[in-house]
């Protein structure tokens, strides 16, 4: 018998046939990010990895200084909150002393690439047993849309508005394939979050990354190419065509280090 | 014959209208209320909920964790 499609809606909203829902790790805080930013989705895919893996008392996360500065807020798990570039300091201290805990840092591009990078390839080197979620929008978000040195060659930002110059400036800086060739990192992946199949890749990489911290054998970093709509001042449906048309030729997704061999 | 049919519930409060939602849903279930949120947003809305199989995608994309899913054997 065929019944009315608003009847079928309703007799199908039933929480026994409840498929998905925010993760229960998740605070009811509404997320401070912008419309449509790639942050939150991260988040999410954190807040199921961690309670997938029953470790919510187990894990303390390290939050950078950048827009994911209040993630504490967001994330039910403990956390530090560490000067600007210093989370995977921060982080070795915390390993070091709770050798047992999954620790993870989770950090922004400006926070990683820029004011952080000693303290990210130091970490890397030495092989600390932490997780590095790694978000490279090319741009400081939270403080205006500067640039920042992941920025794309000609790309316009409020401290290049006629584009990057890489004769003055720079190239953009692939942190992640430089640490890939330390001994210390043994998971080095790439994923981006736009869409649900990269989502879901995503997903599987955050859960190795955390997983490798039984190994104890040093770094897993999860590098997410992710949008800055407002910082590159474009909708969130258009910084997602962006992205995959500028940022993904120069920041290619997959592996480049499972399980401590180059894979790329 | 048995068919996955699916539905969405909105938070609608918590959307913020970034429309990545529209864009994941492969049956273009999903369209943006006229009217606006406690926010001013727009929100998201099943416009087309016959063809909604409760795949997930719409909900994995959300940033903001709005989307609810819900998926059940109909018979058709
Ligand atoms: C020591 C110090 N220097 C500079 C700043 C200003 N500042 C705040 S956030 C930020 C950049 C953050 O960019 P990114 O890490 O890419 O994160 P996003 O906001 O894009 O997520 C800067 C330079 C600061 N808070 N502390
Ligand atoms: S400024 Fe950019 S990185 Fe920060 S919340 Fe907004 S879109 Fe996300
Ligand atoms: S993806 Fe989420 S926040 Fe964005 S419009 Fe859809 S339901 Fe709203």
């Amino acid at each position: 018998m065929k019944m009315e499609v608003q009847d079928i809606s309703k007799q199908i909203i039933d929480p026994k046939n409840l498929v998905y829902d925010r993760s229960p790790l998740m605070t009811d805080n509404v997320l401070t990010y912008c419309p449509g930013c790639g942050h939150g989705v991260v988040h999410h895919l954190m807040a199921e990895v961690i309670d997938e893996m029953g470790i919510q008392s187990e894990t303390i996360g390290v939050a950078p200084v950048g827009c994911s500065v209040l993630a504490y807020e967001f994330l039910d798990v403990d956390w530090l909150q560490a000067p600007h570039g210093r989370a995977p300091a921060v982080a070795t201290g915390l390993k070091r002393i709770m050798p047992e805990k999954y620790i993870f840092t989770y950090q922004g591009d400006g926070d990683l690439a820029a004011i952080g990078t000693g303290e990210t390839i130091h970490a890397c080197n030495r092989g600390e047993h932490i997780t590095i979620i790694f978000i490279n929008n090319g741009i400081y978000g939270m403080t205006g849309g500067q640039m920042a040195p992941t920025t794309l060659p000609g790309m316009a930002t409020s401290t290049s508005p006629y584009g990057r110059d890489v004769s003055t400036m720079g190239y953009p800086i692939k942190m992640t394939e430089l640490v890939a060739q330390l001994p210390g990192t043994y998971y080095v992946t790439r994923q981006a979050v736009h869409k649900p199949g990269n989502v879901r890749k995503t997903k599987k990489a955050i859960q190795k990354a955390f997983e490798n911290q039984k190994l104890k054998k040093g770094v897993s970093l999860v590098e997410v190419v992710s949008n800055c709509n407002n910082g590159w001042k474009m909708t969130p449906v258009k910084s997602n065509t962006w992205m995959e048309e500028n940022m993904f030729p120069y920041y290619p997704l997959g592996d480049i280090k499972v399980d401590g061999e180059l894979v790329k | 014959m048995a068919k996955q049919r699916g539905a969405i519930v909105v938070d609608i409060e918590r959307c913020k209208g970034c429309e990545l939602c529209i864009e994941a849903c492969p049956t273009s279930v999903i369209r943006m209320e006229r009217k606006v949120n406690g926010k001013s947003y727009h929100f998201a809305y099943m416009e087309n909920p016959a063809e909604c199989t409760g795949c997930n995608n719409c909900a994995i994309v959300c940033p903001d964790g709005v989307i609810s899913v819900y998926r059940m054997k109909v018979e058709v």
